[in-house]
């Protein structure tokens, strides 16, 4: 991982514990928000932060999603009870969102803000350096007012000191420009302090001489959190895109993956797929997933899975069961056979006569499984040991009585997958 | 040694390994044996803040790297490298890569740390662009130039290696994100063309320390390389540059090209699929775009991976057909020999043991005793006797005799500091040396004349009543050959005055022991030596001695294992083990008191010379 969404709530939260640090003046934002899920004790949040009750308030979820006010997602300018029903009303309710059904689960509560110009930040990153996104016209409709957006390159190694930001803001700004610069400023080294990859303010409002941030959405490298895990406060959470809604048997893998130190992936497409892919290695097993799809079999690819990192054998057995468990559920209803392939790259130091041990294991396991789906194997595979692996997993499957074709190096790695789409 | 820009790696290139990562640099060293390379591709190591020398084989002989504390130190001494590969940590690998930066002489760092936050590793490619540098990573496993220089771990094993013709060089440039794709792109350019020439993973992280186009940029200034593989990923704009070099012809070889994630559009949205960089943020960043684009540019792109063999074939077959190439020779490698620890773990080989050892056993899961584990020794809270009759008799002895041994034990433990072992260790102690020195000091006065009598009169005794001698017989053949019997007489005990301890363990035997049938005879043979002498008493180490081989004879042992032990002489190491337990106290109260050197009075000392001239 490296790029990774966080909430709204935890964004706001970094700017008013971080911001003022960066900046040569306040720019007095107090961080009042709130968030919200099913487990929240609405007496004790009320307690902890009074504001709750003396203003008006502004509610909407805080889900790694945007538009949330053109989907009616978004409260303005009511009371704390007028909230309470709001949120209740939605919470743990399905939604359709930019075509994605998903469930809303967390949202947030923030002082209602009465504001007139809405005003644009973001910073990007690339290679040789950041930029700095500006708008005088921010808000829902800032893409297509993109012409009206400044820009304000930052090169890596000089960095945001080398840079004039006073000079490349509009003049329309006038007594508020150097209110903005220092902002901008400030809010640049944060971004670059606490290892941020994306941040947008969109929009931001100025009262004074305070600057409030409406609405944010933001990315952390995950990579720093070495660095920077005292910034990003113990509470840092990097939420599932929404829609994402795990089924078990890919909790399991995602669980086995924390546990150890090699790489296990699960993703199901299609449980009633015919196309079982389990492959070794991140690499080849995009790539398998692509063959299925670019060889036009895309709805009957069941899963995207990888196992990687040298596994150990139990690890790959458990992989392997959970695979098998879900392919041998259901015949398929015009009783054509599931297949399963089990493919790789060529291994670089890892045995895989000793990775294909745990698989064998498995496949012993739903032996009679596999047959009542009518199963077939496709096996391609190279590296240290794998002779003896094929064999091994040869003896295993005809023992079981399951067909089964195998190759090593000498075969095109994804040739099985054209191999079993034909036969 | 100077090189083109566009050559990284070449039959002479000799590198640094940034931290001990022997395993890695016998594999390049194995690599370059196959390459028959006149010299080993690297000259030194790096173990921060320490130095030496580390063994690695080449080919059947072994020859020392060297080991350096820093970056500098090593290219002060071998000003030949220009090439390092660091190995240092996630953590580390930012700061040990500006330290390779800022020497002059390195041009290549291959940085192989996988999770270095992206805004340090942009200030690093931004540092080496600015000094013309390259940077091959981070997140990667580097990169090979066939038949003359590999990076690392790259290309796996070495038969792997041999299988794909990476000893000797082909006419195919290639790169790609991920490394182990690249293990199985050399293989299908193996198959498929005369070989690669030079490989590069540039590594999956989204900003890479140098771009597949600036190492297509190298291979096509390459006049070795005339043919171009790659192998692209959905996410980023760097296939567009490509593109972009093709259509301005900075790019004229024949590149052959597919962009992998063509499925990502099939699966949920924020999966993260294979590598940091992988995720498409726009619809030109997708693999399909890409592919048409490239496609659309000239490049030779399959219609999906499965062609990805075929597109090669024919593209190497028509720069053959035109001259372009003329295929390399097949070159055969030498053979390596194979490590030993691997020719065991494929049962290939056996060897005979120097050493067998029956008592003690640490190599597996948990220490055995005997066969007893720790756990349980600890768990029945085995005594001290029970612990020793694991590791000397292999077995766990019932409770009278662990408990002889233990009083056996705690007799020995001290005799008051006049005694030589005491003395000696007492002194030691004096002249400042430390525990070890002063208690080995003591142990070594054990002998015949002190505390080490336990196992001869056991030996004599157990002798003379085998024989079937009278204690009579004894004493007169004794007194024929000038012997003393060992474990008779005493300084100053005497029958009217017994040694309280000889009085315990006689006392002891008789209340627990089956039996005490060579106790009975030494009491016999006491009887007579003592109605010449009244001192000539068994002692104490005569009573242990007889004792033990009573003890014996009660475990029911067979005669041969008994006089195994008592052959063997290792019944003297009861009283060894019991007194150290004094030595040792005798060496804590010296140093306890801070007691001074020792110096023993002149007038305490004859001295009695010849007379000189």
């Amino acid at each position: 991982m490296a790029q990774r969404g966080i909430r709204e709530y935890h964004g706001k939260k970094m700017l008013a514990r971080h911001l003022d640090a960066y900046l040569e003046d306040s720019i007095g934002y107090q961080g009042k928000i709130v968030l919200v899920d099913k487990d929240t004790n609405w007496n004790q949040m009320l307690k902890e932060n009074s504001w709750l009750k003396t203003d008006k308030l502004v509610a909407k979820p805080d889900q790694l999603f945007g538009k949330r006010g053109k989907h009616g997602l978004v409260l303005v300018n009511k009371s704390f009870e007028e909230t309470r029903s709001w949120i209740n009303e939605r919470m743990g309710k399905k939604q359709t969102v930019n075509g994605i059904e998903g469930t809303l689960t967390h949202f947030i509560i923030e002082p209602c803000i009465a504001h007139e110009v809405e005003y644009y930040v973001a910073i990007k990153s690339a290679a040789a350096g950041d930029t700095i996104y500006f708008s005088l016209e921010g808000g829902i409709n800032v893409e297509e007012n993109w012409d009206k957006v400044i820009s304000i390159p930052v090169p890596i190694l000089e960095g945001i000191d080398a840079v004039n930001i006073a000079a490349a803001l509009p003049d329309s700004l006038a007594e508020k420009k150097k209110l903005v610069a220092m902002f901008l400023k400030g809010l640049y080294k944060l971004f670059a302090e606490l290892n941020f990859a994306y941040l947008e303010i969109n929009p931001f409002a100025i009262s004074g001489n305070r600057i409030i941030p409406l609405d944010l959405v933001a990315k952390l490298d995950d990579t720093a959190e070495y660095l920077c895990a005292r910034q990003w406060g113990e509470d840092i959470e990097f939420p599932a895109a929404f829609g994402q809604n795990l089924s078990p048997e890919e909790i399991k893998i995602r669980e086995l993956d924390a546990l150890s130190g090699a790489s296990l992936k699960l993703t199901l497409l299609n449980p009633d797929g015919m196309i079982w892919n389990m492959v070794a290695g991140g690499g080849a097993s995009v790539i398998y997933a692509d063959t299925v799809c670019d060889l036009g079999y895309s709805k009957e690819l069941a899963m995207y899975g990888e196992y990687s990192g040298n596994p150990s054998t139990s690890l790959t057995y458990e992989y392997a069961k959970v695979v098998l468990d879900l392919m041998t559920r259901k015949k398929d209803p015009q009783g054509r056979p599931k297949t399963l392939i089990l493919g790789g790259g060529i291994a670089n130091f890892t045995d895989v006569a000793k990775t294909f041990t745990g698989i064998i294991k498995a496949l012993h396991e739903f032996g009679d499984r596999l047959k009542s789906v009518n199963a077939r194997i496709f096996v391609r595979r190279g590296g240290p040991n794998y002779q003896e692996g094929l064999a091994n997993l040869k003896a295993a499957a005809e023992k079981i009585g399951v067909p089964i074709e195998l190759h090593g190096p000498e075969y095109h790695m994804t040739r099985v997958v054209s191999d079993a789409l034909k036969a | 040694m100077s090189r083109p820009d566009y050559l990284l790696f070449d039959k002479n290139t000799t590198s640094v390994i940034y931290g001990m990562q022997t395993k890695a640099v016998q594999r390049m060293l194995d690599f370059d044996y196959c390459c028959r390379r006149a010299i080993p591709s690297v000259g030194a190591m790096i173990d921060p803040g320490k130095s030496g020398t580390e063994k690695v084989f080449w080919g059947k002989k072994e020859i020392f790297i060297p080991v350096y504390p820093d970056v500098k130190t090593a290219l002060q001494k071998h000003p030949d490298i220009d090439v390092m590969i660091n190995f240092a940590s996630f953590r580390s690998a930012y700061d040990t890569t500006m330290e390779g930066l800022n020497e002059p002489k390195l041009r290549t760092i291959v940085v192989i740390a996988e999770g270095i936050p992206e805004r340090l590793a942009r200030h690093l490619r931004e540092v080496a662009v600015k000094k013309n540098k390259i940077i091959i990573g981070p997140a990667t496993v580097g990169g090979i130039a066939a038949g003359a220089f590999k990076v690392a771990n790259t290309g796996g094993t070495i038969e792997s290696i041999i299988e794909s013709k990476l000893h000797r060089p082909g006419s195919v440039g290639f790169v790609s994100k991920s490394g182990g794709m690249s293990n199985e792109a050399y293989n299908i350019i193996a198959l498929n063309t005369d070989g690669l020439y030079e490989g590069i993973a540039i590594g999956g992280d989204a900003y890479p320390g140098s771009s597949l186009l600036e190492h297509l940029l190298r291979f096509e200034a390459n006049p070795a390389i005339k043919m171009l593989v790659s192998l692209g990923e959905v996410g980023g704009e760097e296939e567009w540059k490509i593109v972009e070099a093709v259509k301005t012809g900075k790019i004229k070889k024949p590149l052959v090209m597919w962009v992998t994630g063509t499925s990502i559009k099939y699966m949920p949205r924020g999966i993260q699929f294979g590598h940091a960089g992988a995720r498409a943020d726009a619809t030109r960043e997708t693999a399909e775009a890409k592919n048409a684009a490239l496609k659309e540019a000239g490049v030779v792109v399959p219609e999906s991976f499965d062609d990805y063999d075929k597109a090669i074939k024919q593209t190497y077959e028509k720069l053959v057909a035109k001259g372009v190439i003329k295929p390399a020779p097949e070159v055969e490698p030498p053979v390596i020999p194979m490590d030993y620890a691997e020719a065991v773990a494929r049962n290939m080989v056996r060897k005979p043991t120097s050493f067998t050892c029956t008592i003690s056993d640490d190599s597996k899961d948990e220490l055995l005793y005997a066969g007893h584990k720790i756990s349980k020794v600890i768990g029945e809270n085995y005594s001290i006797g029970e612990t020793i009759g694991l590791l000397w008799f292999k077995e766990r002895l019932p409770k009278w005799a662990a408990e002889f041994m233990e009083i056996v034990i705690k007799l020995c433990a001290d005799h008051g500091p006049a005694v030589s072992g005491a003395h000696n260790t007492i002194v030691t102690a004096r002249a400042g040396r430390d525990l070890m020195s002063a208690v080995a000091s003591g142990m070594l006065t054990i002998g015949p004349r002190f505390g080490g009598a336990v196992a001869g009169a056991a030996l004599m005794f157990k002798d003379a009543q085998d024989r079937g001698l009278s204690a009579d017989a004894f004493i007169a053949e004794l007194k024929k050959k000038n012997i003393k019997i060992q474990g008779i007489g005493h300084r100053i005990k005497s029958l009217k005055n017994p040694d309280m301890r000889v009085v315990l363990l006689k006392d002891y035997a008789a209340r627990n022991f089956p039996g005490t049938r060579l106790l009975n005879y030494a009491l016999e043979v006491e009887k007579l030596t003592t109605a010449k002498k009244d001192t000539l008493i068994l002692n104490v180490d005569g009573c242990i001695g007889v004792l033990s081989v009573d003890m014996m004879y009660g475990l029911g042992w067979s005669e041969e294992r008994i006089q195994q032990v008592v052959d063997g002489g290792g019944l003297n190491g009861m009283f060894l083990l019991g007194r150290t337990i004094g030595m040792i106290g005798h060496y804590m109260d010296q140093s306890r008191q801070k007691a001074e050197l020792y110096r023993h009075p002149w007038d305490d000392i004859l001295y009695d010379l010849p007379a000189g001239e």
